[in-house]
């Protein structure tokens, strides 16, 4: 075991080697090796802190804790487990639900206020930005507790407003409704971020485009679509890729819900919440390391393949 | 009842301060436009859909556990309790809360501020020099920056654990240190920000890269550096995961990790429910983020706009 991080230094660095192509540099400063005194810092610790546990994870990912024989080298027996593993599959089934409603309720509220802020029709404006921002600075602990006291059963205000009113809301943390509930609290953090990343990228437009515009004679319509939705574009890509990889990567939420309600969020909600609990109650490293791989390639393969998307459109 | 004006008041002088900052503020080109009521009937829905939840914390940090039953959750009610809710938080279980603080601090200002100083050297340096591998450093690091921070929580977790790191501060302040984020927007707030004639002027006259870079380039990166101080010290300030993986001693644990460890309490057996802690703590710790977050609300927008504009 003692050689295994030189092992893992080893393996770490060659997905990443792939991207070190040889291209035609510039022309040299004199000083040729002082950027790397102003870089090397970084790379230390970028090195120790980010690669090195990417490459033991996949070194773990490869290998098996056995009764007979000890840690033994399995190669991919691992991942055609996960892979073959239904626990695993609802756990991804559950992300890609809330990638496939939640992302897009969010970015389109986000879309939809950043256009609001910038249309100069809104009296206010800086007030709603601020506010609508706000959430983004709660730690999503404090996030999960609250909206946790709000859907609880105890005194949650859900069932306070449900016995009120008479009429019968569901329970938010009821199966069919749970999924919905852990999507709000994630909307609720993170809509005025992206709301903020379109809103940067509106001002970003010089205001004489938009007198030349109207001089032409150009509909709001036509300006929303001609101007606005092209300086949009690469904000687009960038909230749609950090909530991609939020999603896929979700956790903190669900896993402190999970204290509320145990049986509607089981240990395998969602695949980091099972990675987490097969290294803490099963021990199960080798195998958590494989999970952990699989989402980090599945995440990068979605993030790379939108950023794809969004620079061929732009071409 | 009558105790219960007094952060009725309080909460409305608060709110008033804000309109009167807003004024100054008009879009583009709004002499000719109206302001339209159907916007802002649209915009005060999320605005309430924002800031309810944190109206709900304030609220309930007033109440006694027993009114937290009792009374509606959305007003306030029952003896006002805030002050002697603010007394146990601080000193349940010989003054945790306030060791959780400063373990906070302490992730902080070491992670957040070295992240932000490693990122600021690194940056720069990949912005205003050429070196051998220059390209090379700049693929893997932009790679890096759609690597999330909880995917890479389990595997740290396996390494340090190989290595006895676990449960020390360094397991939790090592991996805060590393923004690649951070080091993209000093790439590019320091194109613009710094001419290549000043730094050359600067080698005319004599003085050292390093002085150089202290005397005068950081200065002129001061805005872009603050961004990056911002977005790294709510990472974490927020941070959770991490060391919630890495410690396994409440002693090294920061605010969050401690927090839904009282929370846990009243779900365990044997465990004594202490919701009223739970809540004020978790007011007690968005305070001091929101008031940092709020300070320097302007620095967000150049950073997002940076990380999202300029590809």
């Amino acid at each position: 075991m003692a050689d295994l991080p030189l092992g893992a230094r080893r393996l770490g660095i060659r997905p990443l080697g792939a991207v070190r192509r040889t291209r035609a540099r510039p022309p040299r400063r004199r000083r040729r090796w002082t950027g790397w005194g102003f870089v090397a810092p970084f790379l230390v610790v970028f090195a120790f802190a980010l690669v090195a546990p990417i490459g033991y994870a996949i070194y773990l990912s490869l290998f098996r804790e056995q009764l007979i024989g000890g840690n033994s080298f399995v190669a991919f027996a691992n991942y055609r487990q996960a892979l073959a593993d239904p626990q695993f599959w609802s756990s991804v089934r559950r992300v890609a639900t809330l990638l496939a409603v939640q992302v897009p309720v969010m970015l389109i509220l986000a879309l939809l206020a950043a256009l609001a802020l910038d249309s100069a029709r809104l009296r206010w404006a800086p007030l709603y930005r601020l506010a609508i921002f706000l959430p983004y600075a709660v730690p999503a602990v404090v996030a999960s507790l609250m909206w946790g006291f709000v859907y609880g059963a105890q005194f949650g205000l859900v069932s306070r407003l449900s016995s009120a009113l008479h009429v019968g809301l569901p329970d938010p943390l009821s199966g069919s409704w749970v999924l919905a509930s852990i999507g709000n609290v994630v909307t609720w953090e993170f809509v005025g971020y992206n709301m903020l990343i379109f809103y940067a990228a509106l001002r970003s437009v010089p205001g004489d485009l938009y007198e030349a515009a109207e001089i032409d004679g150009a509909s709001p319509l036509r300006i929303a679509r001609s101007i606005k939705l092209p300086a949009l574009r690469p904000a687009m890509v960038v909230a749609v890729v950090f909530s991609i990889i939020g999603t896929l990567q979700l956790f903190n939420e669900p896993n402190i819900l999970h204290w509320l309600a145990p049986d509607t969020i089981p240990p395998n909600f969602t695949p980091n919440m099972y990675a987490y609990n097969l290294s803490f109650s099963g021990q199960e490293y080798n195998y958590s390391a494989t999970i952990a791989v699989i989402m980090g390639i599945l995440t990068m393969l979605a993030a790379g393949g939108v950023q794809w998307l969004g620079r061929r459109r732009m071409a | 009842m009558t105790a219960t004006t007094t952060p009725a008041r309080t909460a409305g002088r608060a709110g008033a301060a804000q309109p009167r900052r807003a004024k100054r503020a008009s879009g583009r080109g709004g002499s000719q436009k109206r302001h339209s009521l159907i916007l802002s009937l649209l915009m005060t829905v999320m605005l309430l859909y924002a800031l309810l939840p944190l109206f709900w914390l304030l609220v309930n940090s007033s109440k006694t556990p027993g009114a937290l039953f009792s009374t509606f959750g959305l007003w306030f009610g029952g003896p006002f309790a805030l002050w002697s809710n603010v007394h146990q938080v601080l000193t349940y279980d010989h003054g945790i809360f306030v060791r959780w603080l400063a373990n906070t601090l302490l992730y902080v200002v070491v992670g957040a501020g070295g992240a932000t100083f490693l990122a600021t050297l690194a940056g720069y340096g990949l912005a205003k020099y050429d070196f051998p591998g220059r390209r090379g450093v700049f693929a893997v690091v932009l790679g890096a920056v759609a690597v999330p921070g909880t995917a890479l929580a389990v595997p740290t977790f396996l390494l340090f654990s190989d290595l006895h790191l676990t449960n020390t501060p360094w397991s939790v302040i090592l991996p805060s240190l590393v923004s690649p984020f951070g080091l993209y927007l000093i790439w590019v707030y320091a194109q613009d920000a710094v001419p290549a004639e000043l730094l050359e002027a600067a080698r005319i006259d004599g003085a050292s890269e390093v002085r150089t870079f202290f005397q005068i380039s950081l200065r002129l990166l001061t805005p872009g550096v603050v961004t990056v101080l911002l977005f790294t010290v709510v990472a974490t300030w927020n941070n959770y995961f991490l060391p919630l993986i890495m410690l396994s001693t409440p002693q090294w644990y920061p605010l969050t990790v401690g927090l839904n460890d009282w929370d846990q309490q009243s779900f365990t057996a044997g465990g004594q429910a202490i919701y009223n802690l739970v809540i004020t703590g978790s007011l007690l710790t968005v305070i001091p983020i929101m008031i940092a977050f709020l300070i320097m609300q302007r620095y967000w927008r150049s950073g997002l706009a940076a990380g999202s504009v300029k590809q």
